[in-house]
């Protein structure tokens, strides 16, 4: 009761980066909250599955082994957690931002009546005070402690909004996968495994979608783990400026991204966005050129250790976090790097 | 055989066109800089109705808002691309509400419409990109749900079953599906048709009785009595039957305890012009301290 619960994305029988970070977070919280950390795997084959996530240090994984379970669907997946979580009454829910957890966050919270916030960049404990009504229908300052803080962009990106469910619960909150940080805990941590009997969960009237067929492909590039990323903005101008940096990119053995904006505008393609809602990055260099900077955008790069900013407005956004600010045109300068990177390297 | 098909739209501002002056000085948002526009997935998601309704002669378009009264510009803008009718659900105690309270006022006014077998939306909205309330409609009304859709592949009428291309992480995937259910269209699948000059015509006059003045109104009883495409239906939260527990504010569980404009920490920076002479220097320097290979 009133513990942290993370819902375990499993493709086939491997459970995804995204649920091991979110594990890490929720150990964190678990720990500050001084309540245990649960997770819930469910799919087909899961023998051994508990291997992959009590060194995070999971002390209760809930298992769901069933034919049916794998591929995902969205009924089958609601139901069950619904229902464990009538019965386990956690305080938090934690998801991945992810195809799946943003088909399965809302279903769950709708059924649970719970506030649900979507692609957190923050996650926090504090406290919150907010007027209720009393017991006589008068307003009066409720004191709510331990609270979980769920912080995210909004407004595409304009403003940072804190948002609190003080008073329902779970808290729940889906997280984009690299936002936070895998680390295992303890590779021989023990835990409780429970082997759920499914149908207690999952009536057999809630298998009514079928996966007809299914293609996954291995990603065309490695956005997230490059360590020198050049990524383009709104200023970059065309898909044709997109190969200026594609060619500086190759030089430089780096891989390219991209802001919403310029996805948008259809310069690059949607698996390259940066950002909330997008990938986040954390290279040893990024070079940002033509973007301004917009929180939404930040939020995926922050972390990134140098940063080159070119832009033709001195004052972007972007440039206060910039180490090196170049004030030009992407057209202007980027062949220019091109040509002195090759002239001066080796 | 035709179907009955409910599509949500959402009057949004525009996000994407941020101006200096989107922002007020106290950090907050200035929603008038921003011009407002029919959300652009939901767009996506009236062009898959349209087709629909070319496969299913006769076949009946509902498009659905909340909102402001002037939120019936996307019902015009629906209506002038193929839709058949409007609804705008607007009313003061449904302001102030998350996804959970839109999804369930959403919800009561499609039971109110009644007949349904598809409930098309976009994916998200850009004003919020939560992609909520469109599972959370399927979870009020008992419905199962396909997000992330890019295309209608087929839809058996007499089976009652639809099947559904859909975009997952790190690929696609086919499903099959029964009918009714909620659908929820990726701005990746077709972009909606333009607007079709006749019915631009017929329906630019097309209001609801909130942005109507009295005497506006008076005016216009008579035509609506023969023409009654001119009037868009409203509803109020009393219409939908809804619980006044569950609306607005009150029906929202999630709480803004803050919102702040970022300002950066402004680092240490040196600034360069473009000129030959600085971008050698600078890939020199990073060459010497390793940071590029």
């Amino acid at each position: 009761m009133n513990n942290v619960f993370v819902y375990c994305e499993i493709e086939g029988t491997t459970v995804a980066d995204v649920s091991l970070e979110l594990l890490t977070k929720g150990r964190k919280l678990a720990n500050t909250l001084g309540v245990q950390l649960e997770c819930i795997c469910a799919g087909k084959g899961l023998n051994g599955i508990e291997k992959q996530v009590m060194p995070y240090g999971v002390d209760k994984v809930h298992v769901f082994d069933a034919e049916g379970l794998f591929p995902y669907t969205s009924n089958p997946h609601t139901a069950l957690m619904v229902n464990l979580f009538k019965e386990e009454k956690p305080q938090i829910c934690l998801m991945g931002a992810t195809v799946i957890g943003r088909d399965l966050g809302p279903r769950v919270s709708s059924a649970l009546h719970s506030g649900l916030t979507a692609d957190c960049t923050q996650l926090e404990i504090g406290d919150f005070d907010m007027n209720v009504k009393n017991a006589d229908g008068v307003m009066e300052k409720k004191h709510y402690t331990e609270q979980l803080y769920q912080i995210r962009p909004a407004f595409g990106g304009n403003i940072v909004a804190t948002i609190v469910n003080p008073e329902h619960r779970p808290q729940m909150a889906t997280v984009r996968e690299g936002v936070m940080k895998k680390e295992i805990l303890d590779l021989n941590y023990k835990g409780e495994v429970i082997n759920h009997e499914v149908a207690q969960y999952v009536p057999d009237t809630e298998y009514v979608v079928k996966v007809l067929d299914r293609h996954i492909e291995k990603a065309k590039h490695n956005l997230k783990g490059a360590s020198i990323v050049v990524a383009g903005g709104y200023g970059v101008g065309s898909r044709e400026g997109f190969d200026m940096l594609f060619e500086l990119a190759k030089e430089l053995h780096a891989e390219v991204g991209a802001s919403r904006a310029a996805v948008d505008a259809g310069f690059a393609d949607h698996d390259r966005q940066i950002g909330q809602t997008g990938v986040t990055v954390r290279p040893k260099v990024y070079i940002a050129c033509g973007i301004s900077g917009q929180i939404q955008h930040i939020a995926g790069m922050q972390d990134a250790g140098i940063i080159i900013s070119i832009n033709n407005d001195p004052n972007a956004p972007i440039n206060t976090l910039a180490d090196y600010v170049i004030n030009g045109t992407v057209e202007e300068v980027v062949p220019k790097m091109i040509k002195y990177y090759k002239k001066n390297s080796k | 055989m035709s179907l009955k098909i409910v599509v949500l739209a959402k009057q949004v501002p525009d996000t994407r066109n941020v101006g200096p002056d989107a922002m007020t000085p106290e950090g907050t948002v200035n929603r008038a800089a921003l011009p407002a526009v029919f959300n652009p997935e939901d767009l996506n998601a009236l062009e898959q109705a349209l087709r629909l309704k070319e496969q299913f002669p006769g076949s009946v378009i509902s498009v659905v808002t909340m909102g402001l009264p002037k939120s019936a510009e996307v019902i015009r803008e629906a209506l002038y691309r193929g839709a058949d009718k409007g609804y705008v659900v607007t009313d003061r105690p449904l302001g102030g509400a998350d996804t959970l309270a839109t999804s369930y006022t959403l919800s009561q006014a499609i039971r109110k419409i009644g007949d349904y077998d598809i409930i098309l939306g976009g994916r998200q909205a850009i004003d919020g990109d939560t992609a909520q309330v469109g599972p959370q409609i399927a979870e009020k009304l008992g419905l199962t749900q396909v997000t992330y859709a890019e295309e209608i592949v087929s839809l058996n009428l007499e089976e009652r079953k639809i099947v559904i291309r859909r975009h997952i992480d790190g690929g696609v995937e086919t499903v099959e599906a029964p009918l009714p259910l909620v659908v929820t269209v990726n701005g990746s699948a077709a972009p909606c048709r333009p607007r079709n000059a006749k019915r631009v015509m017929k329906f630019k006059n097309a209001t609801v009785v909130a942005e109507r003045t009295p005497e506006q109104n008076e005016a216009l009883t008579a035509k609506i009595a023969q023409k009654p495409y001119l009037d868009i239906t409203q509803w109020g939260a009393a219409d939908i039957d809804a619980d006044p527990e569950q609306i607005g504010k009150a029906g929202s569980p999630t709480n803004v305890k803050a919102v702040k404009n970022i300002v950066f920490k402004a680092k240490e920076s040196r600034t360069m012009t473009g000129s030959d002479a600085d971008i050698e220097g600078l890939i020199v320097e990073l060459l010497e301290s390793n940071t590029i290979g």
